[in-house]
């Protein structure tokens, strides 16, 4: 075989010094490195994004998980609370707290007269700011008649005003001594030092914008032609009002809600300014101030709220309230516990995601009893016991499609047979887990019989040679080995349950529920419905519920994943 | 019943007793065997006598894993698999539609050639199948039948003190020996060896080698193998296939010395296979 003849037909060796070699290498390296490079740019990327989108969440929904409430010494009346006197339970609980409220927080900020004020002062309060004292008040009946310290929980607009997410808040110190020329409603406050200089020209730059403004408005209602003809006279109008007030520097200006908010802290209150010249001001005491004595410098300042008041939530007069209450020290961010123990509620600040929370366990219980025991025996079945013919092909071919159904279908089904045809109530978690077992049927199947066939066959012909029959061989070997897959295959199955929104669309669990749900057939709502019904309402603060209601889910799935990952790596055999 | 009735007169008529006067055990006649469309196994006629080794050698593909694996019907997992012909163990037809598998399986062990023990620990590998088959009264029973079938493998001092480990991890050649011992377990009277030592080092194929020795006073055993010293060392009668046919039988100095057949005589001198 090794005869020297014989190299004539052997075929030809590489010479690997050829240029054509050496290119070729050097071509492979460069594939190798532009596949290297390529696998890496995929990766940044995408932790890019999940890194965006993780901390876009967090961000937003962090605010959420706690909560500004007003900490205010509140008597306990009894003529409000209990006026019959009977400490019957009933009545306590429908008695007027919020009134006992309202009036603790009048007392808070005393010298608030007008009608109108006086609304928007308890207006900062949420409608349940009672409850807290309404649960005391009934789990210790004796404290009526005296005086409690308690939480009275703020308006959603109130705390996000009190977060910082409505408007910046600038505060600059005095360089002159200031004179107010009263202490309550207008008063004009001069100062020795031209301390409003600075505000006139930011109006006066702000005034020049809207000319701009005005301008382009101006060149569009002049296209448009003759019909128009009115409409080009007023903006004519305005701006020529408005650059006759632009370019006088130092002459007084006229504040409007289209601007910046200024306001004074002078002697323990507050003044909105309407008119400043550099060296006056003119405004209306929102806060009424404790004399009218002259500040010295640096006792008081001028506060710009940056965004316009008609662009926020918080008027100005209510800012005032809130940042003298925070002044006062009234003011406590506390945990908020409301997001963990209510259902949801049309007012922000009392709705949480309990009743979502306890909605989506109450369906994968009814998921998981339904889908683990019918999926294993399935899967079981099809693996070891079923003929191999037409029938059973079909059969399983249908299980392969029906994990790539899209999950609406199987609400509609859902909405035919168990709403329709077995007329099961509404919006109920049984239904709801019904159709998400269907779902996730497939899944468990296919996962338990991928597991199955990865316990190799010598352990089941081994049971076999010891006399076990075919059934001792499945339930007492392959089963038990293969129980750690079908366990990662079913919690991820049940991961994937607790994510889908669309079947429960159409069984009309994608709905307002306030009650927590206490068995399978009360009414409930699901995490992931729950968050869609947030994201679509127009309140800024269910922006943040929703970012946290999100967290928690991702929180519960990444929970559900781990303790799969952990369960395989425990249970793992290796043969 | 009539046919199958017929079949077995007449099996005990041709032959119920071997050539060198002992008791047949498993007696063949014109065993076929089909996968599909493919005939793995042609017309084959075989007593093999009980106390005592008889080897399978031929070259792979022969068909003598197929036979092997006929006798105990592990074939029967096969869904294509297809046997005629007529198969008996102490002139009962094994295929005999009345009999129990699971009986017969009870009563025909089998050692395959990889060691598979349960991934359970020794003490429950070997008290399996006691405890399926109800071998066992009492726990003193069953740890009576485990201590004695695990001396009798020959692995009792080495995993004496660590009954309550994993049988997976034990060396290969532990694993082979309780493999065994779960085998004699359940007290077979054949035991069917699957090239058993295939998978194992020198040293310990020369345990698993005495300890057959030591186990054909009590079973009849049947070995595949591709070692033809290991046949001629552990066996009593040898079995030569080639192609699916049995082409001798008969003592193991007779086949290794002077074989009738020319294929026989060209596999043993290396020149085929």
């Amino acid at each position: 075989m090794t005869d020297l003849t014989a190299t004539s037909v052997l075929p030809r060796r590489a010479n690997f010094d050829s240029d054509e070699m050496v290119a070729r290498v050097k071509r492979r390296y460069r594939s190798e490195w532009r596949f290297k490079a390529l696998g890496g740019a995929a990766l940044v990327l995408t932790a890019v994004f999940v890194i965006a989108v993780l901390s876009d969440i967090v961000i937003k929904g962090t605010p959420a998980f706690t909560q500004h409430s007003l900490m205010l010494d509140v008597p306990v009346r009894a003529d409000v609370v209990d006026p019959k006197g009977t400490r019957n339970p009933e009545d306590l609980r429908s008695a007027d707290y919020f009134a006992l409220m309202r009036e603790a927080l009048a007392t808070a900020i005393p010298g608030i007269e007008g009608r109108a004020e006086k609304k928007r002062l308890s207006g900062l309060l949420s409608s349940g700011a009672g409850n807290e004292l309404r649960d005391r008040v009934l789990a210790d009946p004796t404290i009526i008649g005296t005086t409690v310290k308690v939480p009275l929980l703020l308006s959603d607009d109130s705390d996000i005003y009190l977060k910082g997410k409505q408007t910046r808040v600038l505060t600059v110190p005095s360089r002159g001594t200031a004179t107010p020329s009263g202490t309550t409603g207008e008063i004009t406050v001069l100062t020795s030092a031209n301390d409003f200089a600075d505000d006139l020209v930011t109006v006066k730059k702000a005034l020049a914008a809207r000319i701009e403004d005005e301008k382009s408005r101006l060149a569009i209602a002049e296209g448009r032609g003759e019909s128009q003809a009115s409409e080009v006279a007023n903006l004519k109008d305005e701006i020529a009002a408005l650059s006759a007030r632009a370019h006088q520097p130092g002459v007084e200006e006229v504040l409007d809600g289209k601007m910046p908010s200024l306001m004074v802290a002078i002697n323990g209150g507050l003044v909105k300014l309407n008119r400043i010249s550099a060296s006056s001001a003119t405004g209306t005491v929102y806060i009424p101030l404790k004399s009218a004595d002259e500040a010295a410098p640096g006792a008081w300042s001028v506060v710009t709220y940056e965004r316009p008041e008609s662009n926020r939530k918080t008027t100005d007069i209510e800012a005032a309230f809130l940042e003298k209450l925070r002044a006062d020290g009234k003011v406590e961010n506390r945990f908020n516990t409301i997001f963990f123990t209510h259902g949801d509620s049309r007012d922000a600040e009392l709705a949480g995601i309990l009743g979502s929370l306890v909605g989506s366990i109450l369906m994968l219980i009814v998921t998981l009893s339904l889908a683990l025991p019918f999926g294993v025996l399935a899967a079981v079945y099809l693996e070891e016991f079923a003929p191999k013919n037409k029938l059973t092909n079909l059969i399983e071919i249908n299980i392969n499609n029906l994990a790539a159904v899209p999950s609406i279908v199987f609400g509609l089904l859902g909405l035919a047979v168990f709403l329709n045809f077995f007329g099961l109530p509404r919006s109920a978690p049984l239904v709801g887990g019904l159709v998400l077992a269907l779902l996730v049927l497939p899944t468990i199947i296919i996962a338990a019989r991928a597991s199955m066939k990865a316990v190799p066959p010598s352990i089941k012909e081994a049971a076999l040679g010891v006399g076990a029959s075919h059934q001792q061989a499945i339930f007492h070997h392959v089963l038990p080995l293969a129980t750690p897959g079908i366990m990662t295959g079913t919690i991820i199955g049940m991961a994937h349950a607790l994510g889908e929104t669309a079947p429960l669309l159409m069984i009309g669990m994608l709905a307002f529920i306030v009650d927590v749900p206490q068995g399978f057939l009360d009414p409930a709502t699901a995490l992931p419905a729950q968050i869609y019904i947030w994201s679509d309402l127009p309140e800024q603060a269910f922006e943040a519920k929703t970012a946290a209601a999100i967290m928690i889910l991702l929180g519960v799935l990444l929970l559900m994943n781990g303790l799969a990952i952990w369960l395989r790596s425990k249970f793992e055999r290796r043969w | 019943m009539d046919m199958t009735a017929a079949k077995r007169l007449e099996a005990e008529r041709i032959a119920p007793v071997t050539q060198a006067g002992l008791p047949a055990k498993v007696v063949a006649r014109d065993a076929n065997v089909y996968y599909g469309e493919k005939h793995a196994l042609k017309s084959v006629n075989v007593d093999i006598p009980d106390r005592g080794v008889t080897a399978f050698i031929g070259p792979s593909g022969c068909g003598k894993s197929t036979f092997l694996r006929c006798i105990n019907r592990m074939n029967d997992t096969i869904s294509s698999c297809r046997v005629t012909g007529n198969i008996t163990i102490d002139n009962r037809d094994i295929y005999d539609p009345s009999l129990d598998v699971v009986q017969l399986r009870a009563r025909v062990g089998m050692v395959f050639q990889k060691p598979n023990p349960f991934p359970k620990s020794i003490y429950d590998n070997v008290a399996y199948g006691p405890k399926i088959h109800g071998l066992a009264r009492s726990k003193a029973d069953l740890d009576e039948i485990v201590s004695a079938s695990l001396e009798k493998a020959g692995l009792w001092n080495e995993v004496k003190d660590r009954l309550l480990d994993s049988g997976t991890g034990l060396s290969g050649g532990q694993q082979q020996r309780l493999c065994i011992a779960r085998a004699i377990a359940v007290n077979p009277e054949v035991i069917l060896m699957d090239e058993p030592c295939s998978a194992l080092d020198p040293i310990a194929t020369a345990k698993v080698e005495t300890l057959i020795d030591e186990l054909r006073a009590n079973y009849c055993i049947i070995i595949v193998t591709h070692s033809m010293q290991q046949a001629a060392r552990v066996s009593q009668r040898t079995a030569f296939f080639h192609l699916g046919t049995l082409v001798e039988e008969g003592p193991t100095e007779k086949i290794f010395s002077s074989p009738s057949d020319p294929r026989t005589q060209d596999y043993i001198t290396g020149r085929i296979g």
